[in-house]
């Protein structure tokens, strides 16, 4: 075993991507993650295991391309916890085990004997780390969410928008990738204060708060000056909120469904622009300064988007990069992903091997480490996988004991 | 104690940095921003407290440096570069956006800082990564979420309109993610070995692989999504989920009923709402009820009855969206079991009595002006080792005497 966090073992629980990318974060950087899942609905828990996207024809609770995609390099067991047996064994991990994470429903654990109280009994200085929409306290706490809802209750939803339009929201669960960003900060951080002093505790993570903290100024706009970001119209997000930019917007190109973002931050960008695009109206005293342009935006976005109209959006943002001008071509995901030298090159996109599914590419992580870089090798465990291993290395089961509990529906 | 307490963080000062050490000053870490004289120029942004602008009234500065303190030092000048070698001897983590080749030509790029504290775990968050040239480029927020995929997925059916980018920094926020979950690793890692590292951070392949669908879609069968209003860009054109709620405002249906009990949940509120009458696919509803075991989803739209059953699903919640608010939308369904919300503003969701019954309203005191302000929470609850905001973001230079004079060396 190698890497940075090679000496920790999570007892698992999570699933979709709000869990799940949490511990999958720390499984690349060799934390010894173990699924626990359901024999009898067959880890459905997760409902991403048997869904699409898949390779091929095949089907089935193994397949699912983004259940592989937010579980690499994760070991998975099957446990029967109906069973007083299974409730058991799963002690014994606990007792061997420095976290357990979940992002059930505020509770569900605690139903099933594993509340962080009884997680205490069988290990005094466990991590405990629930992630939920609306947090183990307060009026909502029995709410259900996903993603598209905790972006909804938490304003992000509203913030992303066109003028005179409904929400466009985030096309995506946004809060899902970065709940889980905020269970992993959580789940490092409780164990950083477990090292320094030896104590666990239950952390309690609430999607829709996290959420919240990601607008920043314009809560304390709210707060301080009393100015809503409801007015008479939407915002409209594609402009500059802080500092005042203009022009600062996404301009159609030449083809179907091309664009093109371009921002000046201040008038030297502007007249940068204006020499790419030479053109009178860039020279226009009444938009010289980004005062004068803030204030006469939808003119001026008419006047760039006739501009923009018509050319490559590639071609465009290399001109404008090259006179300094901030620019960047709406990329789809076929051209940043194969043909885009910063993600290829960053080595992004990793290859993985699934036991059914075969090799596959999978989203690796932004970073590097000069020491103990992160690795995705693994794909995601198929449906007990590894739980005659994992009970035999941590528990001392033999091929024998692990047949015998699967004889009695145990795992 | 906290998480932090006692782990020395210096951050040079850069708007795409900001947010990741304000994420370890709130949890206790000792952050020292470094600004060069006059300094950032993030200090200068709006909005303004009363709207006016002056010193110390930026409240974007406010919010992105809460519990740090303050410290000017020109790195361009022989002797700001001995002072910063002094403090890097003292510091646990540095956290920058400096421009690729800028520490370097300073002489204080990682193998130098190294020399000087061999465990220093040095995080550099640039555009592109460190190697790429790219990062030297100009860059804002919008030009790196077009770039890296969210913005392909978020606006309207109509793709006339142009694809949209979403408030608040989120392509900054989602690079600071990763260089704290990157600091904090690597702080394991040097809890365990005493080694400190180097970390390149890529705020483009951050947002790459913040795209779900928009990524996995190609990685695993070459698919294109397409975006839709208010919902999950997919490959395919899929049912509304945004409803315009009878206050004006828009809710989220979520997954609309897809068991006999949530069907019979909504049919009985439906009911007690007195609209049955208005619709007219409510017969089917009943249906819903009354069905035996578990739908096949998978004949939606194949098999005629199940395909109204689930048509009367979503008819009967925008009807009954278009009779209430969106707040009592969102509770309505949520009592019945269903997962919708309101499509909250951020002061509204702000001013929610969950998140004030929770605590998340956080007080900050700012002494200077004899007030105390309101400002957004701690974003995880760790009773044992609490986030808290410890002061209001630093004045400039406001610390550079306590900090340089506890020192151990001669005086500054």
């Amino acid at each position: 075993m190698s890497g940075a966090l090679a000496k920790y073992r999570i007892c698992d629980f999570t699933g979709q991507l709000a869990g799940a990318g949490a511990t999958k974060w720390l499984a690349s950087f060799g934390a010894e993650v173990i699924r626990i899942e359901d024999p009898v609905r067959e880890g459905r828990w997760d409902i991403l295991r048997g869904m699409d996207p898949f390779v091929d024809e095949r089907r089935g609770i193994d397949l699912g391309g983004a259940f592989n995609n937010h579980n690499t390099e994760k070991y998975g067991i099957t446990l029967n916890l109906r069973t007083q047996r299974a409730r058991e064994i799963l002690a014994e991990i606990i007792a061997q085990s420095d976290a357990v994470t979940e992002n059930f429903a505020a509770g569900v654990l605690e139903q099933w004997g594993f509340g962080y109280e009884a997680l205490k009994r069988i290990k005094p200085d466990i991590v405990y780390v629930s992630n939920s929409g609306f947090g183990h306290t307060g009026p909502y706490r029995r709410f259900k969410t996903w993603g598209p809802i905790v972006q909804a209750v938490s304003g992000l939803t509203f913030t992303s928008a066109l003028p005179d339009q409904p929400p466009a929201g985030w096309g995506y669960s946004y809060m899902d990738h970065t709940g889980a960003y905020y269970m992993a900060m959580a789940l490092l951080l409780a164990l950083i204060h477990r090292e320094r002093t030896g104590e666990g505790q239950w952390v309690d993570l609430a999607c829709t708060e996290a959420a919240l903290t990601l607008h920043g100024p314009a809560l304390l706009d709210w707060t301080v000056n009393g100015r809503p970001t409801r007015r008479t119209t939407q915002p409209s997000s594609n402009r500059s909120q802080w500092p005042p930019m203009a022009p600062h917007g996404i301009y159609p190109c030449a083809g179907d469904d091309q664009w093109i973002a371009i921002a000046c931050r201040n008038d030297a960008e502007w007249q940068a622009l204006g020499e790419v695009a030479g053109t009178a109206w860039c020279s226009d005293p009444a938009w010289a300064t980004t005062a004068a342009r803030v204030a006469d935006q939808d003119r001026l976005d008419a006047r760039v988007a006739g501009w923009t109209a018509g050319q490559d959006k590639f071609e465009l943002a290399e001109s404008l990069l090259r006179a300094g001008v901030p620019a960047a071509a709406v990329q789809r995901p076929d051209e940043r992903i194969d043909r885009d030298p910063s993600t290829e090159g960053f080595g992004l996109w990793p290859t993985v091997t699934h036991t059914a599914i075969g090799e596959v590419r999978v989203d690796g992580q932004p970073v590097h480490f000069s020491r103990t870089d992160w690795q995705m090798r693994r794909g995601a465990p198929c449906l007990g996988e590894h739980t005659e291993e994992v009970l035999g290395r941590l528990l001392g089961y033999t091929a024998d004991d692990v047949a015998a509990l699967r004889e009695e529906g145990v795992v | 104690m906290t998480a932090l307490t006692g782990i020395r963080v210096l951050e040079l000062a850069n708007e795409r940095i900001a947010f990741a050490g304000k994420l370890m000053a709130d949890m206790g870490a000792d952050v020292i921003l470094i600004e060069p004289p006059g300094g950032d120029p993030s200090r200068t942004y709006p909005p303004f407290l009363d709207d006016e602008p002056g010193d110390d009234r930026s409240l974007y500065w406010w919010h992105y440096h809460t519990s740090k303190r303050g410290i000017v030092l020109d790195l361009d000048d022989e002797s700001g570069r001995a002072t910063f070698e002094r403090l890097v001897a003292s510091a646990d983590v540095l956290l920058e956006s400096e421009p690729t080749e800028r520490l370097a030509s300073l002489g204080l790029d990682y193998p130098r800082l190294r020399e000087i504290r061999p465990d220093l775990i040095h995080v550099s968050m640039t555009p592109f990564g460190r190697d790429d040239p790219k990062s030297d480029r100009p860059a804002t927020d919008l030009t790196l979420l077009a770039g890296s995929g969210p913005v392909w997925n978020c606006g309207y059916d109509d793709h006339t309109l142009p694809p949209v980018r979403g408030l608040g920094n989120q392509g900054y926020n989602t690079g600071c993610h990763f260089a704290v979950m990157s600091a904090l690793t690597a702080l394991l890692h040097r809890i365990a070995s005493g080694e400190g590292q180097f970390i390149d951070v890529s705020m483009h392949a951050a947002a790459n692989v913040t795209t779900e669908a928009g990524s996995y879609a190609w990685l695993v069968n070459g698919t294109i999504v397409q975006r839709q209003t208010g919902r999950h860009a997919a490959p395919v054109p899929t049912g509304e989920t945004q409803v315009l709620c009878a206050d004006g405002r828009y809710a989220n249906t979520g997954v609309p009923p897809r068991t006999p009990r949530e069907f019979a949940s909504l049919h009985a509120w439906l009911t007690e709402l007195g609209l049955e009458d208005e619709l007219p696919e409510a017969v089917f509803l009943e249906m819903g009820a009354q069905w035996e075991g578990p739908f096949n989803l998978s004949l939606i739209g194949k098999d005629d009855l199940i395909t109204a059953i689930f048509g009367a699903g979503r008819e009967a919640m925008k009807l009954i969206a278009s009779r209430v608010t969106a707040y009592d939308f969102f509770l309505g369904c949520q009592r019945v079991g269903l997962p919708a919300g309101a499509i909250y503003a951020p002061e509204e969701a702000y001013e929610d009595e969950h998140f004030k019954a929770r605590g998340f309203q956080a007080e900050v005191r700012h002494e200077d002006l004899g007030r105390t302000f309101r400002y957004p929470g701690a974003p995880y609850r760790l009773p044992a080792s609490p986030w808290r905001i410890s002061r209001r973001a630093p004045k400039l230079g406001e610390h550079t005497e306590e900090v340089l004079g506890a020192l151990p060396g001669e005086g500054h």
